[in-house]
């Protein structure tokens, strides 16, 4: 019954709402930065599509070796979810940092160390979705898309540590002192309200993978009668 | 155990192994000291004749008061300094609108013989601060460059 009531989908329309509330604080409340002005309020998405990003990621990290050790499909399914929203958000920071770059830094890209692993972060995960969509077999499916998320995943932690590990061109993770009070507010909001938009769809993207598995076991005999198939058990 | 099922968790093993060891060389290997973005002015004249021809980036501070606009429009000369040495640039690009003195940059192009560092690719480096326009306080150049990490804290 409580499901019901607070299910996945109310935390979804919560985070729309939030991310409303969030962004108008943002973009009207918050003072525009005193050296880079109104540019910078894109901040408020970009800093929370990283971090949701990165949190996406390490869930499907996790999904991946939860999967790998039971074998169950759901956790496959999970996995799935996951990056998938992940790389959406993964996307977007890219186009975002780009804008950003362009209006500060005087350029759209460069290979600094934080842009490159994050594009490169974005490729390995949609090589692991790639990889997924040539397996046949649905148990070598889930147990490939573990491996590969588990290596996938060794960029994650190299995007948020290279900007204090080496150079960059990239400026290194704000704290609460270097952020003007009034600037911390919407990033709040909105990092709580994409991760909770994040929950949802990778529930919604799971639940729909999940249907899509069953259906091809229903689907399997009849292609291996059909002589469509020979299995190697 | 099913056979299945011992494969899958060995692979499982296997994939956190490789995982963590490759974070562990990323993390400790000490790559970093050859993957150097910039080079810092002071690094620029420690190396000398090697820093000539080739392509490299210079990174550091404008040094205050050293902006000198080319009357053709084209041309601006500034220094760049890392608060022990300081090396003079020529670009030719239109500056960042964040450009002024004081300011991180990291700009790529190439020593030249006479002593300048030509440049047709000019970025301005802002550092992790963002604050409203009322709450501006003069910082003090050390602050700065800790705050741009031109200064190494050491890793």
């Amino acid at each position: 019954m409580t499901r019901r009531i607070f299910g996945v989908r109310t935390l979804g329309l919560l985070g729309l709402g939030l991310l409303l509330v969030g962004s108008y604080f943002g973009l009207f409340v918050a003072p525009a930065e005193r050296y880079m002005g109104q540019v910078q309020r894109i901040m408020y998405v970009h800093v929370p599509c990283a971090w949701i990003a990165m949190v996406c990621y390490t869930a499907a990290f996790v999904f991946a070796v939860i999967g790998l050790w039971n074998g169950k499909p759901r956790w496959d399914a999970r996995t799935t979810g996951a990056i998938e929203v992940g790389a959406v958000l993964n996307a977007l920071l890219l186009v975002q940092g780009s804008i950003w770059a362009r209006a500060t830094w005087g350029v759209w890209w460069d290979w600094d160390v934080r842009l490159t692993t994050s594009l490169v972060m974005l490729l390995l995960f949609a090589g692991v979705l790639a990889l997924r969509s040539f397996v046949d077999d649905s148990d070598r499916r889930a147990t490939w898309t573990a491996v590969a998320t588990i290596v996938a995943f060794v960029d994650v932690p190299l995007v948020y540590f290279c900007v204090r590990w080496w150079r960059s061109l990239h400026q290194t993770q704000s704290t609460p002192e270097t952020v003007s009070p009034a600037m911390v507010l919407p990033l709040r909001l909105n990092a709580i309200a994409i991760l909770l938009i994040a929950i949802w769809l990778i529930a919604q993207r799971a639940k729909l993978e999940r249907e899509r598995l069953r259906k091809e076991q229903v689907d399997e005999p009849a292609r291996v009668t059909a002589g469509l198939e020979v299995t190697d058990a | 155990m099913s056979q299945e099922r011992k494969r899958r968790r060995l692979l499982a093993v296997v994939a956190l192994l490789i995982a963590g060891g490759v974070m562990a060389y990323l993390a400790f290997g000490g790559i970093g000291e050859n993957l150097v973005y910039y080079w810092s002015p002071t690094e620029l004249r420690e190396a000398g004749p090697r820093a000539f021809g080739a392509s490299v980036r210079l990174g550091g501070l404008v040094e205050p008061g050293s902006i000198d606009r080319q009357a053709d429009g084209l041309t601006m000369r500034f220094a760049v300094t890392d608060g022990e040495a300081s090396v003079p640039v020529v670009a030719e690009t239109v500056p960042p609108a964040m450009f002024r003195e004081g300011i991180g940059v990291v700009v790529e192009g190439t020593m030249l013989r006479d002593g300048h560092f030509q440049t047709q690719r000019l970025m301005v480096k802002h550092d992790n601060q963002y604050r409203a326009p009322e709450d501006f306080k003069p910082e003090d150049m050390k602050e700065l460059m800790k705050s741009l990490q031109f200064e190494e804290t050491g890793t």
